[in-house]
């Protein structure tokens, strides 16, 4: 969003992160309230931001594979388990320090994520979409039955240590808070600087006329496995956080139905926009949160029938067709997603009062 | 060999029901080129309307009603979700019927509250022997108005006019339009008899268990592959990959492990897209990068 008065004479101007010192200045005001929120926010909301950050690292992924390069994928979740045990089994039968085994844990979704993807890459169309969507049962029955020795299987499933980082455990909301939101500031920049660069240019031309793309010199396989690849080791990483966050695993916790809703978000935070991602994970998780925060004072409202061991089933179904709604509105009434709502909203505001 | 046998007659009857789903999806994807990856929940909501219909009026009005509502289900569906996204690319399709398959659980979990429903008993479920190989006469049942289901369907498309509208819309919607086919009008018409069919499929499943529930719309699942084996635009393909998957999975399941059962469909899926990705029947246009 650039201000009256703001030229950019230069390509590198017009493709910089932060153009003006509005931008630097709120930025700053941004992370200082990040770094001042834990003194005074409750265990609750440090917890849902915790989430939302770990989701938005995973559907900054999907938002690259899906946003930029046109691709669908539904083996997102499968991913994260995979990242997520990759972590967790490294930490405590290899030893490895956490930011070793963080890296590692990307690499082992991301490989994972390639097996899958090279067969239907080659092809045009939504074969990627059924491929992943074997991923998404292939991979937790691999957890469970191939080894169960070591991973658990499904019950009592894995316990993960919490981080530890030059003998520092972070083993409190507070710590991980911290530590989630470094490492998601540091994944946004990264896939920042993806989009903003060749390959970012390469997916966005693949993903608008992957024939003009060919003509143009770019090898569309070589690039649609990239996009994939990466979209896998965000979906690792962040399976590792989350493992490291709960402490607990099991392979229901990395459903096929959860990567529908990674797609969800990223549907309703903007196709294109690496901000969307993060829009996208915080709307529908506050909404989740909203949900089961509303569902204790809906019961009394519920018919003497439907209340006691009924209402939680009314509860989740109304977490799904919340959910399911605001995708389908969404695609109907605002297909560019929250962050396309968010720049008409600053223009709007900025050009008060000759908006409409 | 009696083993195998058995496994071999419980796999094809299985798969029939597979087919069944997977012809519905074939039968939208045919006409609208909009993959449907909500069949099992409508499946599920079909059911669950059936059940409590035939709760109320007796189980003969009660299945006409219900597959009168959801022929009126897919007809609502096709003019509210998919309607809007005619023209839009097939990515934005996807994640509509992504969406509209977490609305339609969310209705099932609070319309019916995720327990299982009882069926009647419309048909015992006594065994035939043939042999030593023993049939259930449900099974048998359902296999049987499966097959007729598909019979009727090759008379609808080659003989009505609906049907050859249908078949024209399928090869290009604009000559179609320029050849006075009413194109919408045959994209609801599609959506209809898809949840008509899967109806169909939701009550023959109901007999077979006793009962629907919500985790029904795993073999909603089960029916992806079946669809891509047998070929995306081919409505035999979708009875051969429905057939192929119910018999592999069966064998799978009982020769080598019990767990492969879930995870088998997914293996040929994927092996279906290394070898022959239009499946078996489906047209050979495939483009490789």
């Amino acid at each position: 969003m650039k201000l009256f008065g703001t030229f950019d004479v230069r390509y590198t101007q017009c493709t910089a992160i932060f153009r003006t010192l509005t931008h630097k200045i709120t930025f700053v005001v941004f992370l200082l309230v990040l770094c001042f929120l834990p003194l005074i926010a409750g265990e609750q909301l440090l917890s849902l931001l915790t989430h939302i950050a770990i989701t938005s690292i995973t559907v900054l992924g999907l938002m690259i594979l899906v946003g930029y390069a046109g691709q669908i994928s539904l083996g997102q979740s499968a991913f994260m388990a995979v990242g997520a045990y990759a972590s967790g089994l490294l930490i405590t039968l290899c030893g490895f320090p956490f930011l070793l085994a963080l890296p590692c844990a990307g690499l082992a979704g991301g490989l994972a994520g390639l097996i899958f993807g090279i067969p239907s890459l080659r092809l045009k169309g939504f074969y990627l979409a059924m491929a992943t969507l074997a991923a998404s049962f292939i991979i937790p029955w691999l957890i469970v039955w191939v080894r169960p020795d070591i991973t658990g299987g499904v019950y009592p499933g894995l316990t993960v240590p919490p981080p530890v980082i030059f003998g520092f455990t972070f083993n409190t909301e507070t710590s991980m808070f911290y530590l989630v939101i470094t490492i998601t500031l540091i994944m946004i920049y990264l896939a920042k600087n993806i989009t903003r660069t060749r390959i970012g240019r390469a997916f966005v031309a693949i993903r608008d006329n992957d024939l003009a793309a060919e003509v143009l010199g770019i090898n569309i396989f070589k690039y649609k496995l990239m996009a994939f690849f990466i979209c896998s080791v965000y979906a690792g990483i962040s399976g590792a956080l989350w493992g490291h966050w709960q402490r607990a695993l099991n392979p229901e916790h990395f459903t096929l139905m959860d990567s529908v809703w990674y797609l969800g978000m990223v549907v309703v935070g903007g196709l294109g926009s690496i901000m969307g991602a993060v829009f996208g994970a915080a709307f529908i998780r506050i909404l989740e949160y909203f949900v089961t925060a509303v569902a204790p004072i809906l019961e009394g409202w519920l018919p003497e029938g439907l209340a006691g061991g009924y209402a939680i089933y009314i509860f989740v179904g109304l977490g799904a067709l919340t959910f399911g709604m605001s995708m389908i509105l969404f695609l109907i009434f605002q297909p560019r997603g929250i962050n396309h709502a968010w720049r008409v909203f600053l223009a709007s505001l900025r050009l008060h009062p000759f908006s409409d | 060999m009696v083993f195998f046998l058995q496994l071999t007659v419980t796999g094809i009857l299985t798969g029939s029901i597979y087919a069944l789903i997977a012809l519905g999806i074939v039968i939208i994807y045919k006409a609208t080129r909009v993959f449907n990856f909500a069949q099992g929940e409508v499946l599920i909501i079909s059911g669950l309307a059936t059940t409590t219909f035939i709760s109320f009026f007796g189980i003969a009005i009660g299945l006409i009603s219900g597959l009168i509502v959801s022929f009126f289900l897919g007809l609502i569906i096709e003019r509210l979700t998919l309607r809007p996204l005619i023209g839009q690319p097939i990515l934005a399709t996807i994640m509509m019927t992504l969406g509209l398959s977490w609305a339609l659980r969310g209705v099932g979990s609070i319309g019916w509250q995720s327990t299982i429903r009882q069926f009647p008993e419309i048909v015992s479920h006594s065994q035939i022997m043939i042999g030593e190989v023993g049939i259930s006469r449900i099974h048998l049942i359902a296999f049987l108005v499966s097959m007729t289901v598909f019979v009727l369907f090759a008379i609808f498309f080659k003989k009505t006019k609906l049907g050859l509208g249908m078949r024209a819309t399928a090869e290009n919607h604009q000559f179609a339009q320029s050849t006075g086919i009413n194109v919408k009008g045959v994209f609801a018409m599609t959506w209809a008899i898809s949840c008509f069919v899967a109806c169909i499929a939701a009550i023959l499943l109901g007999c077979i268990g006793g009962g629907i529930s919500p985790t029904v719309s795993m073999i909603g699942l089960k029916a992806f592959p079946a669809v891509i084996v047998g070929g995306l635009e081919s409505a035999p393909g979708a009875v051969i990959g429905g057939l192929a998957i119910g018999l592999l999975e069966s064998w799978a399941g009982g020769l080598i492990h019990p767990s492969l059962m879930e995870v088998t469909p997914y293996f040929v899926l994927l092996l279906v897209l290394f070898i022959r990705p239009y499946g078996l029947f489906g047209l050979v246009r495939i483009e490789r990068v």
